[in-house]
């Protein structure tokens, strides 16, 4: 055997343990579900793991291939009447299968290290290429090679991704949002804003609603302008130790003990941001703190109603039919799932309609779009099949992977349907009854 | 006889390559079903897509004297569907239609491998029912609960799967197909082989079709939870409801540790400053479901109950029973290894068989959690263990060797609905007696000469 330190033999055994194989978990897991194989499902997957962590297996390429086919997307947690943390499971085996390079090749690494080590782990870089990009699109290029064909002679793949790139907004969150807001009103509370990496590159414009939102409930929100990724894609792609210097630095630069509460307003950032005090245990200059920063850290949907939103005053709108999409990392990871509803509830000329499978994978799940493209397309077309069987006219929902992944959806299936933020939509609304009529 | 290369290459020719299973990574995973602590490696798994399939891998797995398991979605929970070392699994759960719906017979027609809680929204969207309703329907598949005769939470007043089988199609060992019943509510021609093959756990053949009897959908319902200080109360309640001649579709109970650990879990507001709840639920014409309800409301509160809760409406009515199911693997929170037992006693005697349960989980210094279907005398006491730590494990199989024939002396069963398997194999002749064991030896030889159908389980 090699020499490396093992994840899953060093993870407290009770984990693995856990689960006691009762089956309830299958129904909800999109791979199972697609291909009704055992090692498909999570019971099948923690079955894997613990085979490791007895030696009854070794770490192999399939069982890495295995790892990576796992959405990810902890519907399975909802279902497991037992409570197995499968979140830590599927990390540490990941990080298991990372360390022993199981799944190498040249391509994987260039790409790892582009996205994972060196773009996500400084907000500047990615600041650069949101730029890079932002030229290209407004300078007409992109259009240019749109129309010209000569994308025709890219590889399938590559002609695929390149339809996916996301439209990059004039503005950055830190060119749209001064570093302090003040509340609207009385203050009532001082809180901190994470605009996120990706979502400031693709949408800074949800970033300013959720600020505006806030300041309109009685919130003086922070947002320095200069963040870090909260590392939820290095710790679900395998990399905890980056995850955890990125956790450090999150820490420093949002001391929680300075806010009421530290807003996330995309899901999967979210669940992973509430549980730096499991990455930072053993380090006994932070783990106090990030027990802390784990208390303070909220959901936008979930703060706002706990500190009771306000609702927007009538106005003279037309009807507005919306669904409502789930996320899975907000309702499985957080189970924020009544909140969003209830603040979509509040828009006085909207009609919520419930979303079949609401809470089923978009098949966005981090990147698993990029990298497992047949299974993503599946589950998105699944979920446009129910979008349009609701009618509605917007389909509202809370974090930005999925975000960019309806937006494409709708698109190349020509559906006359908007995919918004609910924060987008309060703001709007709240900007409708404060404007003169 | 182990899983040769010329074996494999015919099982391939048999569904294809891809439906046969071979790998480590692969096989892993259907190493197990639900019951705890049991685990043998299979040699492969094949998924069969018809009944032709099916007839073909017996054909060829009887030739070899190859033994095989059949297994749908592996939640059994006596060990039913573990796979023999080396051997076959027979895997149904890609032979998922339901076929036809007959609205004038009331019936259903469905392949092995659907889902039980397909079957029960199928037969909901044509205004009809599908009561049983084990504590896995959401995935167990309709194959294994004939093969099981699974029971659940409306045995009390609607019985169990036996109840509304009227036909099966059958692959025998050798490769024949058989059907056996029909449509017709009366049929007395020769021997009810049916009747035979529900509960026969995958033992005397692989049934591929179920036929099932549906009835009308009870016009309303009513869901009550009540709370007690002590589990005699809630005991009492039952035995003064059944004197009462009310027949509720639902009487379950929860004990302390076990409400704690599903309020944990589905948090549906369940109070847990309390020794026993019971679920309670009655069904019918609305004017009946009034009447009763009230009834059952005036006798728990006549028995001490603390509170008595109504359902406000369908969902929260589900939510309550939802939770209830999960009951078992909820209890596997505070313990690693949840050992579950399935002694069943005669309603009149529910009340000594859960204090007997608790003096002996004192007597050999075990966690116990029991609940169960107080209605039907089921009970499910679980012992909360840690299958590495072999003294406590061998406390608890004492244990339970003294519940069962506790059960027995009270006049009851050593298993309810879970089935013999590999689990209760061992107390099975001393329950059965000689003469009954004797006749289920030779109907098996019979049935299955070479032996090759779920070997070892059962009996020998």
């Amino acid at each position: 055997m090699p020499s490396h330190q093992s994840h899953l033999k060093n993870l407290d055994y009770s984990v693995v343990q856990q689960c006691m194989h009762c089956g309830l978990c299958l129904p909800t897991c999109p791979t199972y579900d697609a291909t009704k194989l055992e090692r498909n499902s999570p019971r099948g997957r923690i079955a894997l793991m613990r085979a490791i962590a007895d030696d009854r297996l070794e770490v192999t390429r399939t069982f890495g291939d295995e790892m990576y086919f796992c959405l990810g997307c902890l519907a399975c947690m909802t279902a497991c009447p037992a409570g197995v943390n499968y979140a830590e499971l599927f990390e540490h085996a990941r990080a298991e299968v990372e360390e022993q390079r199981l799944l190498d090749s040249p391509k994987r690494r260039l790409i790892r290290w582009f996205t994972v080590k060196w773009l996500f782990m400084d907000l500047r870089r990615l600041l650069l290429v949101g730029r890079a990009m932002r030229l290209y699109q407004q300078m007409g290029f992109q259009t240019l090679l749109r129309r010209s064909g000569v994308l025709k002679l890219l590889p399938k793949r590559l002609q695929e991704l390149e339809a996916m790139t996301p439209d990059i907004p004039k503005e950055f969150s830190a060119e749209m949002i001064p570093p302090v807001t003040r509340a609207v009103g009385e203050r009532k509370y001082r809180v901190a804003v994470l605009t996120g990496c990706a979502q400031d590159l693709i949408f800074s414009e949800i970033n300013r609603d959720t600020v505006e939102v806030l300041a309109h409930n009685g919130c003086e929100v922070i947002t320095p302008p200069e963040q870090q990724c909260c590392g939820s894609l290095h710790a679900h792609n395998g990399e905890l130790g980056l995850a955890t210097e990125l956790a450090r630095q999150n820490i420093d630069q949002f001391p929680p003990e300075q806010f009421d509460a530290i807003i996330s307003n995309a899901g999967g950032c979210g669940s992973h941001l509430k549980h730096y005090s499991k990455l930072l245990a053993d380090d006994p200059r932070y783990c106090e703190r990030a027990e802390l920063w784990d208390r303070k850290l909220k959901d936008v949907h979930e703060w706002l109603a706990q500190i009771g939103v306000k609702a927007p005053a009538r106005d003279g709108q037309p009807p507005l039919k919306v669904t409502y999409h789930e996320s899975c990392h907000l309702s499985h990871g957080q189970k924020v799932v009544t909140q969003p509803r209830q603040i979509l509830k509040l828009i006085p000329n909207l009609t919520l309609v419930e979303l079949p499978e609401a809470n089923w994978c978009c098949g966005s799940a981090g990147i698993y779009n990029l990298v497992q493209p047949e299974m993503a397309g599946q589950l998105l077309d699944r979920k446009l099949k129910h979008i349009r069987s609701t009618g509605a006219t917007i389909v509202a929902n809370g974090n930005s992977g999925c975000l960019l992944q309806l937006i494409n959806g709708v698109r190349q299936a020509g559906l006359p349907v908007r995919v918004a933020h609910p924060m987008t939509l309060l703001a709007e609304a709240y900007r409708r009854s404060a404007a003169p009529n | 006889m182990p899983l040769g290369n010329d074996t494999l290459a015919k099982l391939r020719e048999i569904v294809g390559a891809d439906h046969v299973l071979t790998t480590k990574e692969d096989l892993i995973p259907y190493s197990f079903d639900g019951t705890a602590a049991l685990q043998q490696m299979p040699g492969a798994v094949a998924f069969a897509g018809t009944t032709e399939q099916v007839a073909a891998i017996l054909k060829l797995a009887n030739q070899h004297k190859l033994p095989v398991v059949t297994r749908g979605s592996g939640t059994g929970l006596s060990g039913g569907s573990l796979p023999v070392n080396d051997g076959l699994v027979l895997c149904l759960v890609k032979m998922d239609k339901v076929l036809e719906l007959d609205r004038a017979n009331l019936t259903m027609l469905v392949e092995a491998g659907v889902t039980t809680l397909t079957i029960s929204d199928a037969a909901s969207a044509a205004g009809l029912f599908y009561p049983p309703d084990p504590g896995s329907m959401k995935i167990s598949t309709i194959g294994g609960n004939v093969a099981e005769n699974s029971g659940g939470l409306r045995g009390l007043k609607y019985g169990i799967t036996r109840n509304y089988v009227m036909g099966l199609e059958v692959v025998l060992p050798e490769g024949e197909i058989c059907w056996m019943g029909n449509k017709c509510v009366k049929d007395v021609a020769g021997y009810s082989l049916r009747d035979l093959f529900i509960g026969s756990e995958g033992t005397l053949g692989v049934i591929t079709k179920v036929l099932l009897r549906l009835i009308p959908k009870p016009q309303a319902k009513k869901t009550m939870v009540a709370t007690y200080a002590a589990m005699d109360q809630a005991a009492q309640t039952v035995s003064d409801i059944i004197a009462a001649q009310i027949i509720p579709c639902t009487l379950e109970f929860l004990d302390r540790t076990t409400i704690r650990c599903v309020e944990d879990f589905a948090k549906v507001g369940l109070p847990l400053d309390c020794e026993a709840l019971l679920l309670m639920e009655t069904d019918g014409h609305p004017a009946a479901v009034a009447e009763e309800a009230a009834k059952m409301e005036e006798l728990a509160r006549q028995n001490g109950a603390k509170e008595v809760r109504v359902a406000k409406d369908d969902v929260e009515a589900n939510k309550l029973a939802t939770a209830r199911r999960s009951a078992f693997s909820a209890l596997a929170r505070v313990a690693p290894t949840t050992i579950l037992e399935d002694a069943t006693v005669p309603r009149s005697e529910l009340a000594k068989m859960i204090r007997f349960v608790d003096t002996v989980g004192k007597k050999y210094n075990l966690k116990v959690g029991t609940f169960g279907h107080m209605g039907d005398g089921n009970l499910h006491p679980t012992f909360l263990t840690d299958e590495r730590n072999k003294e406590e494990m061998h406390r608890v199989e004492e244990a339970f060797q003294e519940i069962f024939d506790e059960a027995i002396r009270l006049g009851g069963t050593i298993t309810g609905e879970h089935g013999i398997g590999l689990a209760k194999k061992g107390i099975l002749p001393k329950f059965a007696g000689d003469a009954q064991m004797r006749v289920l030896r030779a109907l098996r030889r019979t049935m299955d000469p070479n032996g090759i159908l779920n070997p070892g389980k059962m009996f020998e």
